[in-house]
């Protein structure tokens, strides 16, 4: 089902193949990884081993000696800023005197051979005093400060309301995520080539070119101009391409050896070498009346952002705008805060902050229905945020606020076929856990849960948001120049169509992305291209026909308000020119170029009782899903998820299926297994052996409820971006369908076996439901 | 440490010997046909025989080329997904793939691409449970494998209606 309140365009809203795909397809497409260049050398890192350690000695002469090895390097051949971060450069490029995480790069070689590069990483020896890590973000809060910048990454109140009303019914519940890994399948991979007066290109698979470029100029001291960023094909990013992995390191060993530098990270490097989803606790209290409206809403948050800032405090304003979920609530008291640790640094992932938030308000809100003995769907349609209600944060939500339409489709698409387990034979495919397991038929119960979800889309909290974009017209020809980072999602496909659109023609090519000679397009994250980018080539586009327009007008000899342009033609008011703009403007014989700089409204900062206009648009998002549950063993089997979102236009449906499907599978991964487990600091599963993502025997076929098209006022097309919110609400709804599966009141993502089995075991806890974990 | 020992050895890769000189014994054939042989189809994501990513076929069987010391392979029949449109067009699962909007960032799609090559030749009309089966020893990281079983849904009723090979 489509909810359209939005009248079709010409090009926009079709599925354009993507210009990429068949390059992909027959593999001859470039990833980061694919480049090489004559004579290059390779790239390896060092990193700790210990979560928190003194570096007493660095003996690099072992690494040095080493045949084909050509350069190892120190915190003392930063020759420019020793530090890098993107909200801020507490983070060292090279660890001097201490380490605070385990993988925390402390040393870079380069050689002649990939495998000599490692062995020559392995023979840098470095001599720790370990210490005593620090690794639970409740005890970083007292403890001594793992940096020189304090334990806290950041902190955010919200208070609204009264903050001592009460309802008639409270629940209270502990919620806790684990810290998931975006686990792109194109590790991080670059190629630094120095030009020989001191300058340098480097080729990498980033989310923000720019900001790479700012990091990167900062500590090689190397003039901004000097250091170009190309794009380099990106294997899936999800958030964790958006902070520096090796671009400083490797620019060095380029400039310091005076040859090309390539570095590949295997995958154990890419779980240790950027960063993750922090890991939530979260304290929650619900109170309503007897009908089931919420008057207050409590929450304690507290995240693990490991040893660096990263992009902390953005992930921390979002778990606190988005704490108490798409509902009215007229008194709230949040208090959110992230802790430093000796743990890995965490920072952006899909959904960041709403994904953590979503597990604990919807389960809160389904123990509140059980409470209040009212269905649950019930009670987040009279809570729902309709058009016109304001957030915690007082913002006044403006333009589409479909929450009810995406919980109305949700919850009424029919549900799968139940399953006549008496006659299926252990092993069938579709029992939980596969048929590798031992899942007994006759012990599998079905279970069904809904959640909603919702987010800010681009970058909030008076942030200066904005997107540069040049569109160039000669011979009919486009040619559209962006620094926009393509990173699978589609972003490509959708920048032809809107220039199509614009200009009324099919031909257009768009440039390579980098530094080389445009602004900023600002990053890859947030949901934010579609509309920053693609609203920047759309202003280009219309400045070119505006400004083919008055050159027709002055070819043809008529008025230029004779002229008007309508669905990318130029057209006269006697209708004798009738032509599209592209060739309008091969008529003119004329080149023609703009550059436009896109800004989204501005924002505002919170203030400290979280009040404020924090955001400029918002999405929401509706999962439901089904779950069969084998109660002994604990397997999942999830069945089927159905989905409803509000995505303001369709630009191409095709892309929006694919967004809508990836997200879902992250969030049902999240669900269900995928979880880096760390303890004392260290990851213990940073494999594809141990950190299971699903592979198509585990992800479900998606059913598409509604795509409610309702234009967002002020943005491009009226289209959301579409990359975030099918990862909101899936896991939230996942975990609701094995709570109704099992009676377990299951508190964790990912829920393991044990969470499921153990509380349902003679002698334990059984029948009263308890699962997961309980506060320390 | 003293020098490696490198090794000279010739592997027989989509119908043609190709010379390896002064490879290193340690080196996987994904190395080898990706660093030495230039076929940078076959991809580079795990490297611990999980992902199905650097999918070959050799001798006819589909394996993780990662996991395969290259030096081991001398005398085998391999093929890389290079191998599989000789004439450098693009096969019938190829534009599927495409047309079904199963490529979104691409790094799994080579692999994903042999192996479904590798089903479609064994088994011509599956089952949806056969394709995911098929396809469950490549991970995707992007999709959400709806749309790629939908392109090897359209492959398999291309390849029934004897289509050949897009330009």
């Amino acid at each position: 089902m489509i909810v359209t309140k939005a009248p079709p365009l010409p090009r926009l809203g079709k599925s354009l193949r993507r210009p990429d795909g068949m390059a992909k397809a027959r593999g001859v497409f470039k990833f980061s990884s694919d480049l090489d260049e004559p004579g290059m050398l390779w790239g390896h890192l060092v990193r700790s081993p210990h979560p928190a350690a003194r570096i007493a000695e660095i003996d690099i002469s072992p690494a040095r000696a080493m045949a084909g090895a050509a350069a190892v390097l120190l915190a003392g051949d930063v020759p420019g800023r020793p530090t890098y971060g993107l909200n801020y450069p507490d983070q060292p490029v090279f660890a001097s005197d201490e380490v605070r995480h385990v993988g925390e790069v402390v040393a870079a070689v380069a050689a002649d051979h990939p495998l000599t590069a490692r062995r020559a990483a392995e023979a840098v020896a470095v001599r720790y005093e370990v210490g005593e890590p620090v690794t639970d973000p409740e005890v970083a809060l007292r403890a001594a400060p793992v940096h020189p910048l304090g334990n806290v990454l950041a902190e955010q109140r919200v208070v609204r309301g009264d903050v001592a009303a009460e309802g008639d019914v409270v629940v209270e519940g502990y919620y806790e995520t684990g810290m998931q890994d975006q686990a792109f399948l194109g590790t991080e991979a670059a190629l630094a080539v120095p030009d020989g007066q001191g300058g340098i290109d480097i080729y990498v698979a980033t989310q923000w070119l720019h900001i790479d470029q700012d990091q990167i100029s900062a500590s090689l001291g190397v003039p901004h101009d000097q250091v170009r960023v190309h794009l380099a094909g990106v294997g899936g990013s999800f958030g964790a391409r958006e902070d520096l992995s090796m671009q400083i390191p490797l620019c060095l060993l380029a400039l310091r050896t005076g040859r090309a530098v390539k570095m590949v990270f295997g995958r154990e490097e890419s779980f240790l070498g950027h960063v993750h989803r922090h890991p939530a606790r979260m304290w929650y209290r619900h109170s309503a009346d007897r009908s089931g409206r919420l008057v207050k809403v409590e929450a304690r948050i507290l995240l693990d952002g490991g040893a660096y800032l990263s992009s902390s405090p953005a992930v921390l304003s979002n778990v606190a705008c988005f704490a108490a979920g798409p509902y009215r609530v007229p008194n709230a008291f949040v208090e959110a805060t992230c802790a430093r640790t000796n743990n890995p640094p965490c920072g952006a992932m899909r959904g960041f902050g709403s994904v953590q938030v979503c597990v604990a308000h919807e389960a809160q809100m389904d123990r509140l229905a059980a409470a209040l003995g009212m269905d649950p769907i019930e009670l987040r349609r009279r809570n729902a945020l309709r058009p016109g209600d304001d957030l915690v944060t007082g913002q006044v939500l403006e333009g589409a606020v479909p929450v009810i339409e995406l919980l109305e489709a949700c919850s009424s698409a029919p549900l799968p076929p139940e399953r006549h387990w008496e006659t299926t034979e252990p092993g069938d495919l579709a029992l939980p856990g596969g048929s590798g397991r031992a899942a007994e038929p006759l012990r599998v119960r079905r279970g069904v849960g809904v959640a909603l979800g919702f987010k800010n889309i681009m970058f909030s909290c008076a942030f200066d948001d904005y997107s540069v974009a040049r569109c160039r017209l000669e011979g009919g020809r486009v040619t559209i120049t962006t620094a926009a980072a393509e990173v699978g999602q589609g972003l490509v496909t959708l920048l032809h169509q809107i220039a199509g659109e614009v200009l009324g023609t099919d031909e257009v090519v768009l440039a390579e992305a980098s530094t080389v000679g445009i602004g900023s397009a600002g990053s890859t994250s947030a949901s934010r291209q579609s509309v920053m980018t693609g609203g920047a080539v759309q202003a280009a586009c219309q400045a070119v026909a505006d400004a083919v327009l008055a050159a027709t007008a002055a070819r043809v000899g008529v008025p230029r308000a004779s002229l008007q342009l309508a669905g990318g033609r130029v057209v006269s008011d006697d209708g004798c020119v009738d032509v599209p703009v592209a060739e309008a403007g091969a008529l003119c014989g004329e080149c023609f170029e703009e550059t436009v700089t896109y800004q989204h409204a501005a924002t505002a900062e919170l203030d400290e009782k979280g009040q404020g206009d924090a955001h400029v648009a918002f999405v929401f998002s509706a999962h439901r899903a089904v779950v069969d549950v084998d109660v002994d063993l604990g397997l999942v089997k999830v069945v089927e998820m159905t989905t409803a979102q509000d995505v303001g236009r369709v630009l191409n449906p095709l892309q929006l299926v694919g967004q809508i499907e990836g997200g879902t599978s992250q969030g049902v991964g999240f669900a269900v297994m995928e979880e880096l487990i760390v303890e004392h600091g260290r990851v213990r599963n940073p494999s594809f052996t141990d950190y299971a993502i699903p592979t198509a025997l585990d992800m479900p076929p998606v059913r598409i409820a509604a795509l409610v098209q309702e234009p967002q006022p002020g943005l491009p097309f009226g289209a959301k971006g579409a990359g975030e919110p099918p990862a909101i609400s899936s896991t939230a709804a996942v975990l609701a369908a094995v709570r109704d599966a099992t009676g377990v009141a299951v508190n964790r993502a990912p829920v393991h076996p044990p969470d499921i089995a153990l509380a349902l075991a003679p002698g334990t806890r059984a029948g009263q439901g308890d699962a997961g974990v309980t506060p320390s | 440490m003293s020098a490696p020992e490198l090794l000279s050895y010739r592997l027989w890769v989509n119908g043609h010997a190709r010379e390896v000189e002064g490879g290193r014994l340690e080196e996987s054939l994904l190395y080898v046909l990706r660093e030495r042989l230039g076929l940078t189809g076959t991809k580079n994501a795990c490297e611990e025989g999980e992902c199905g990513s650097c999918s070959v076929l050799v001798d006819g069987r589909l394996e993780c080329s990662c996991t395969i010391l290259a030096a081991s392979a001398v005398g085998r029949d391999i093929v890389t997904l290079e191998g599989l449109s000789p004439g450098g067009g693009a096969t019938a699962l190829q534009l599927a793939f495409v047309e079904a909007g199963a490529v979104q960032c691409g790094f799994c799609t080579p692999g994903l691409v042999v192996a479904v090559t590798d089903l479609l030749a064994r088994v011509p009309e599956p089952t949806d449970d056969e394709i995911r089966e098929a396809i469950s020893g490549n991970l995707c990281r992007c999709t959400g494998y709806g749309r790629i079983v939908e392109a090897v849904r359209r492959a398999a009723r291309a390849q029934a209606a004897g289509m050949r090979t897009a330009p």
